[in-house]
């Protein structure tokens, strides 16, 4: 267990006064010190955003790339070293939005990394536009007359893509997300942890609206049910239903094939190839006269 | 007899590439230089495409054809006007066409039972034709088609042995070719070839790109060959592809990406993000004619202020374009140890000629090199900031979990220790100056042009890239009709190298785009006064003749 002083960061905080993201901050660090992991041992990786800015308010090692690039650059840093827990945490518009594309493919390559998404439904960085998880009819800032397109269901799609750990939490319980957060960091491939909050400044709804909504998951849920897993998902966006969705037993991950042969330390530890090697290669493509 | 140009044409899908494979090699076993260059149309069957061989002359292209073996006879019509004066057609002629008809579809079924072997019957007659011994081709065929049945080899030989026989005996004495023999041997390859062997000495582990004509050559190379021990990942497009070699460069492996003009386009924002970042990177970038989709297929040097220039912001980068195998293994050596000396994106700029080209290079040396130091020392560090202040402007690098340093790495303007700042008044102006820094010190590292025959040039050719055979072979032939002509070749395009050409010389561009690209960016770096550019823009490598004619029709008005 590692006291959460140890991952206070010197960093100027941005946020709102208020703001849930630091809810989120609170049971990220509550959970990284449960799991032992010292900061070094740590990459988070952000793309762009309000939530984005979160790597800098934990001491840790910090990769905040393009938005909506966070989760390639966060596969390419667990490639390059798999020892270290690389840890994205984005919002719903850098993730879901900007990088939809790149989650849909990290479901198929499964990488072992984390994926936070701070769903705030709306751009808060940019004062107040439509998210991809934003419902429809809501008035924005850029919606005037209200959101004419349905909300991404990203959760459901990460069950039907056989994502092996699926969860959603809220920031009106940091116990429950920290105990989520917990078990999505130690699980083996990739995990997808949808935390719903509240933007206390340009959200439509105050937090009583999403405390009625916010329901645990239903006990009896076992979460191997790919199939009430994926109903739960879909319940959104009239109610969250807070917990594992779905959780598999880990299945393979990306670069094990390539970690069979050099084993899981990092690239830069292991020695370049050989020059006689390179020359060997050379050889091979030289042809001439038959003496 | 010297420099035979052999066109091998006919459909996607006939065979063009094993047959000038075959002839290639047996030419090469006989210790006689190839070069050999395609051009073909962006689709899987059909249409007309050529390979074409170069034997015992320079490592140039040639823009016509001394024999041509045609697959089929509408390939004959596309290809006529490229027929030297006395070219010797033969193949699938239409009936009454001029030249040695052979039908080696005809030959292949009635004789062999299967259309499969007119390709030998094929190779076989040109054999004969350029005068080799139809025991090589033989030997070539036996270690070509190692895998396949002893039955099915003996049918290719024979089958080899009929196109020679077919061929010999519609042969006019005065059709004899003979290309003189040599014990020599060489290293016959494309660069496209050479830079995955040159990025794995210098330490490259991680490459993700996505598949684009012309780079994916590059790709493939490490996927094919796990000895390289380079984790190859297939992107779900560039912007991913460019962003996981970031990651994976930032967490300390050496990495690069490769790709063509449209997904360099989509790379631009992370080229700036490693500008930013401070992270080394080597970018490939194989050029084909644009815009947008363009010709997928052909070549171009249309992006060369587009890799000078892409990317949002002010940031330092290099961008060194190769000319030949020899030269793409130094350049990517040092495209590696630039990216990791200063920190930054490198580009090196290649294009389908290059791309597919295969060179005769004799005695191929791999240069004396170190693998580039890469990491710090985490010992050298009380505390750690990434993005300390220094005065070559180079802060040490650390990477995340060397050490307990944590490094924190980030795409906004920021402090040294790597967090978001807006401190217009000390960091900011901190930040941009050590940029500056780096790009002046690097100016000063970038190598000179390379000078050909200019000792008493009136006219002096300038060019870059893949150009580098045909200018030279251009110099030579002015040279021989007693013209004052010499050349300078770059390959380092960015930053251009601090020199002072002198003005008593008339300069004219040769390059692969249709607006004088280098020769704008010269105009603007050194003031250069290019008084005439040749410009090659329909897809097709730049050849020594339309250098030659362009030069010579223009001269007296050029230096009027």
């Amino acid at each position: 267990m590692i006291p959460m002083e140890r991952y206070r960061s010197t960093a100027e905080n941005q946020w709102c006064p208020g703001c849930p993201n630091f809810g989120i901050q609170t049971a990220l660090k509550r959970a990284l010190g449960e799991l032992d992991l010292e900061p070094h041992q740590i990459c988070l990786v952000s793309g762009i955003g309000q939530a984005a800015k979160t790597p800098h308010y934990i001491a840790a090692n910090v990769f905040n790339g393009l938005h909506g690039r966070s989760i390639p650059a966060a596969i390419g840093i667990h490639m390059a070293n798999p020892e270290l827990k690389t840890i994205v945490t984005s919002g719903d518009g850098c993730i879901y939005g900007e990088g939809g594309n790149h989650l849909l493919h990290a479901f198929r390559r499964n990488p072992d990394i984390t994926v936070i998404v701070h769903d705030n439904q709306i751009y808060a960085l940019t004062k107040g536009q439509g998210s991809p998880t934003t419902r429809r009819g809501e008035k924005t800032r850029f919606q005037f007359d209200g959101v004419k397109t349905d909300p991404a269901q990203m959760l459901a799609t990460a069950i039907v893509h056989n994502c092996t750990f699926v969860a959603r939490g809220f920031t009106g319980d940091i116990d429950g997300l920290a105990k989520i957060l917990k078990r999505a960091v130690a699980h083996r491939g990739l995990s997808l942890v949808d935390v719903i909050q509240p933007c206390i400044t340009w959200g439509n709804h105050p937090v009583e609206w999403y405390s009625e909504r916010a329901v645990p998951i239903p006990e009896d849920h076992d979460p191997a049910d790919r199939d009430r897993a994926i109903s739960l998902a879909l319940e959104v966006p009239d109610r969250f239903p807070i917990g594992v969705l779905y959780e598999q037993e880990p299945r393979e991950t990306f670069g094990e094939t390539y970690r069979q042969i050099y084993g899981a330390q990092a690239l830069f530890m292991i020695p370049p190839i050989e020059r006689s090697t390179i020359a060997g290669k050379l050889e091979k493509l030289c042809i001439g006269a038959k003496i | 007899m010297n420099d035979l140009s052999i066109f091998i044409v006919g459909a996607a899908g006939e065979g063009i590439q094993t047959i000038g494979d075959v002839v290639a090699r047996t030419l090469l076993q006989g210790g006689i230089s190839v070069f050999t260059s395609k051009e073909y149309e962006s689709r899987i069957r059909g249409g007309n495409n050529s390979y074409r061989i170069r034997a015992s002359g320079p490592n140039a292209p040639r823009h016509d054809a001394d024999v041509i073996l045609a697959l089929n006879s509408v390939a004959v019509a596309h290809y006529e006007n490229t027929a030297s004066s006395n070219c010797l057609v033969l193949g699938e002629l239409s009936p009454g066409g001029e030249g040695i008809a052979i039908p080696f579809q005809a030959l292949a079924k009635e004789q062999f039972g299967s259309p499969l072997y007119a390709n030998s019957i094929a190779a076989g007659a040109l054999g004969a034709v350029v005068g080799l011994s139809q025991d090589n081709l033989g030997d070539v065929i036996r270690e070509r088609f190692a895998k396949l049945s002893d039955a099915v080899l003996q049918r290719n030989i024979g089958a080899i042995r009929m196109g020679y026989e077919k061929a010999s005996e519609n042969l006019d004495a005065s059709q004899a070719i003979s290309l003189e023999t040599s014990d020599r041997a060489y290293t016959f390859a494309s660069v496209h070839e050479i830079i995955p062997l040159a990025a794995t000495a210098a330490g490259c582990r991680f490459m993700a790109a996505y598949p684009m004509s012309p780079s994916t050559g590059i790709m493939t190379a490490f996927a094919k060959d796990p000895e390289l021990g380079v984790f190859v990942e297939q992107a779900e497009d560039e912007i991913a592809a460019i962003n996981m070699s970031l990651g994976a460069s930032a967490a300390g492996a050496r990495a690069m990406t490769a790709t063509s003009g449209g997904g360099f386009a989509l790379m631009t924002e992370a080229v700036s993000l490693a500008g930013m970042t401070e992270t080394p990177l080597v970018i490939v970038l194989a050029q084909r004619p644009g815009p947008a989709t363009g010709l997928p297929t052909r070549t171009a040097q249309e992006d060369l202020t587009f890799a000078i220039r892409g990317g949002h912001g002010e940031f330092p980068r290099a961008v060194l374009a190769p000319s030949n195998p020899q030269d793409a293994f130094h350049v990517t050596l040092r495209a590696f140890a630039l990216a990791d000396r200063y920190q930054m994106p490198v580009i090196v700029l290649t294009d389908q000629f290059l791309a597919d080209a295969h060179f005769s290079v004799p005695d191929f040396e791999i240069p004396e090199y170190a693998v580039p130091a890469g990491l710090a020392d985490p010992a050298d560090f009380k505390t750690y900031h990434r993005y300390a202040i220094t005065e070559d402007g180079v802060s040490p690098r650390l990477t995340f979990g060397q050490s307990e340093h944590l490094v924190v790495i980030d795409s906004d303007e920021h402090t040294e220790e790597g967090h978001i700042t807006e401190d217009l008044e000390t960091l900011r102006p901190a930040m941009v100056e050590k940029l500056l820094e780096k790009a002046r010190r690097l100016k000063r590292e970038m190598t000179m042009p390379d000078a050909y025959r200019t000792e008493g040039a009136e006219i002096v050719l300038i060019s870059w890239g893949s150009t580098r055979g045909a200018v030279r072979e251009a110099v030579d032939l002015l040279r021989n009709r007693d013209r004052k002509v010499g050349s300078l070749h770059f390959t380092d395009v960015w930053p251009l190298p601090q020199l002072t050409l002198p003005d008593h010389v008339v300069y004219w561009t040769v390059e692969g785009n249709a607006t004088g690209q280098f020769a704008q960016l010269l105009q603007a770096e050194w003031g250069t006064p290019i008084i005439g550019k040749i410009e090659r823009y329909d897809g097709m490598p730049i050849d020594a003749a339309s250098i030659v004619a362009e030069l010579t029709g223009d001269e007296s008005e050029a230096s009027a």
